[in-house]
Formats: structure tokens, C-alpha cells, sequence
């Protein structure tokens, strides 16, 4: 039985794209690579937004190496726009900003809890000055600390913290500055 | 001499790109002001004239102006970067919230120890016991990665929202 030399039909399934144009899907077609059969809404919603002929030119102005990736941001964009079609991809870029704006502001005071915590905690390790500096304050004993966030140095913030201490309590003023740390986000 | 009604609304940047008569009913005049022919060359570079008209007749009158800007904005940056026009915006965006909310949990865990030791010492709440357990709100932005579509756009791959309000 001679063998078949042409391909069977399976083995050509047309690209998404052309699937949804209806045509024939070439050897050489730009979307083929980008666009399989198996995902056919993928095209269609690119071709909604974008229109076929938009986006051939786009792809025909990139490297082939590049193409992959610009029709998934084309396709991503093409589905935020289809699920917000006032706002699209914008939308989503507020979002995100005020989601950073936020976290840095709860970043930021979470940051500042937690200093005083570790600089009462080193104090009172570190010193038996014998006052109860957890929650001592309210009176004329309020001692607020002078806060210097230098991480990397803890053993000379810890004795600079003493020292100024020690010199307000001889002093007779308890209260001292605090300035908070730079945080850097 | 008839006093004809010579007086007639410049054309608006769409209709002039494309060569013709702006009429009343024009979709494009409000928001494509001949002053700015760039604005609307750019959407259409990007989008098409007939998607960007077919768009706006989907949404409604007092939304449209929005969607215009919003289309300008995207195009610009598409034009800018043709690879990911302002889906690098995004994606950016999204590994710096990802990176604060991992910054903002361990700082969390640390206070939560140091609360977690003086109420077992002090039999106190200390202050600011809310604030240490910041919440965000639970919706969801769908997350890009450049196999998006290969893993599936999904609400659920980026953990981190925020409450209902948006930035807008």
C-alpha cells in the first residue's frame, strides 16, 4: 500500500487567530506561535480591543524573541479591558498604587511600634535603673527615649541611649526628644 | 448677500485624521479636541478608530471621558513599549506590594511577640494592639506574569488586596 505523502488534516489545526477569521492559517502566519487553537478566547478578546490587523503590525515591528511576551501583556491588557472597559489596565495601576501607599504608611508606623519595643527591650537588659519602663508613663515621669535607628550599630545606640538617660535623670528633665528613624521603603 | 450659517465647529482631531465630516453626533468630538491631534493618533495607532467608537458606545455618556483617558494613557505607554506598554507599570508595581506586604508581615510578627511577652508578663494589652494586625481587605487584582495566560489570569494569584474604595 503506497504511503500517503500528504499530511494528515490534524496535524495542520489552524492557529486561534485564524480560526476566528476564518482563513487559512499559513506556514508563515504571525499569530500562530502566539495564539494556539486550544485558547481560543484569548484572540478574541486581543481582536476585540485591539483589532488583527493592529496587532500583525505591532508584532511585525518587534523581534521574534520579544513577540511572546508582547501578545501576553496585549492579551492581558485586552482582558482587563473587557473586565473594566472604563478604566482597563489603568484601573488596575491605581489600584496598585494605593495598595503601595498603603502598605508603606502601615509599614512605616508598624516599623515605629516595633523600635520601641526593641529599645525598651534593650534598656531594661542592658540597665537596672529600676524603674518599670514598660507603660511608665503618665505623670511627670514620662520618659520618652531618644530613638536613633541605626541597626547595625546597636551596641553604641545602646550606650548613647544610657548615657542620655542617665544624664536627664540627673538632671532633672525626663523628657527627651524623639525623633523617629529614617525608614526606608 | 444670503446669511448663510458660515459659522461650523472645527472638526474634531478624530474626524480630521480621518478625513471627515464631523458631525453633531460625533462620538469622538467631546473627548478629542482638536488642540490635541496627538491624543487621538496615538488611540488609534493602538486601538483602531471603530474599536475605540464601538467601545465608547458600550459604556455610558458620563463615563466615556474617563474611558478616553484611560485609552490615551495606555496607548502612550504601549507606543513607549511595545513589549509590555503599561503592563511593565503593573507588573513593577506588583513585586514592590508583594515585597512591602512580606516586609510588613515580619514586622508584624516581631510585634507580635514583643505584645504577646508583655501580656503574658504584665497582664496588659498593650497599645496599638489593632494596629498590629493589619488587615487588608480581600479584593483580589488579577496578577500578570509574562505566562499569564498560560497558568490562567486568575483573581487569586496575587494574595494581597486592599478594601472596597480605590484609588481613583
Amino acid at each position: 500500500m503506497a504511503s500517503s505523502s500528504s499530511p494528515s488534516l490534524s496535524s495542520y489545526s489552524p492557529c486561534a487567530a485564524c480560526k476566528f477569521l476564518r482563513r487559512k492559517c499559513q506556514p508563515e502566519c504571525v499569530f500562530a506561535p502566539y495564539f494556539p487553537p486550544d485558547q481560543p478566547q484569548k484572540f478574541a478578546n486581543v481582536h476585540k480591543i485591539f483589532g488583527a490587523s493592529n496587532v500583525t503590525k505591532l508584532l511585525n515591528e518587534l523581534q521574534p524573541h520579544q513577540r511572546e511576551d508582547a501578545v501576553n501583556s496585549l492579551a492581558y491588557e485586552a482582558d482587563m479591558r473587557l473586565r473594566d472597559p472604563v478604566y482597563g489596565c489603568v484601573g488596575v495601576i491605581s489600584l496598585l498604587q494605593h495598595q503601595l501607599r498603603q502598605l508603606q504608611v502601615d509599614l512605616s508606623c508598624a516599623k515605629s511600634e516595633l523600635s520601641k519595643y526593641q529599645n525598651l527591650g534593650d534598656i531594661a537588659n542592658t540597665t537596672n535603673l529600676g524603674f518599670n519602663l514598660i507603660g511608665g508613663g503618665g505623670g511627670g515621669n514620662q520618659l520618652l527615649y531618644h530613638h536613633q535607628f541605626f541597626p547595625r550599630d546597636q551596641q553604641q545606640q545602646q550606650q548613647q541611649q544610657q548615657q542620655q538617660i542617665i544624664r536627664g535623670l540627673e538632671g532633672g528633665n525626663n523628657s527627651f526628644d524623639t525623633t523617629g528613624g529614617g525608614f526606608r521603603i | 448677500m444670503s446669511s448663510s450659517s458660515s459659522y461650523s465647529n472645527p472638526p474634531c482631531a478624530a474626524c480630521k485624521f480621518l478625513r471627515r465630516k464631523c458631525l453633531p453626533s460625533c462620538i469622538f468630538a467631546p473627548y478629542f479636541s482638536p488642540e490635541e491631534p496627538i491624543k487621538f493618533t496615538t488611540v488609534h495607532k493602538v486601538f483602531g478608530a471603530s474599536n475605540v467608537s464601538k467601545l465608547l458606545n458600550e459604556i455610558q455618556p458620563h463615563q466615556r471621558e474617563d474611558a478616553v483617558n484611560s485609552l490615551a494613557y495606555e496607548a502612550e505607554a504601549r507606543l513607549k513599549d511595545p513589549v509590555y506598554g503599561c503592563v511593565g507599570a503593573i507588573s513593577v508595581l506588583q513585586r514592590q506590594v508583594i515585597r512591602l506586604q512580606k516586609e510588613l508581615d515580619a514586622t508584624n510578627a516581631d510585634l507580635m511577640r514583643y505584645t504577646n511577652f508583655e501580656q503574658v508578663n504584665n497582664n496588659q494589652i498593650m497599645v496599638n494592639q489593632e494596629r498590629s494586625n493589619f488587615q487588608y481587605g480581600r479584593r483580589m487584582v488579577p496578577s500578570y506574569s509574562s505566562s499569564a495566560w498560560n497558568s490562567g489570569i486568575s483573581g487569586d494569584q496575587n494574595n494581597i488586596g486592599i478594601d472596597g474604595g480605590s484609588g481613583r
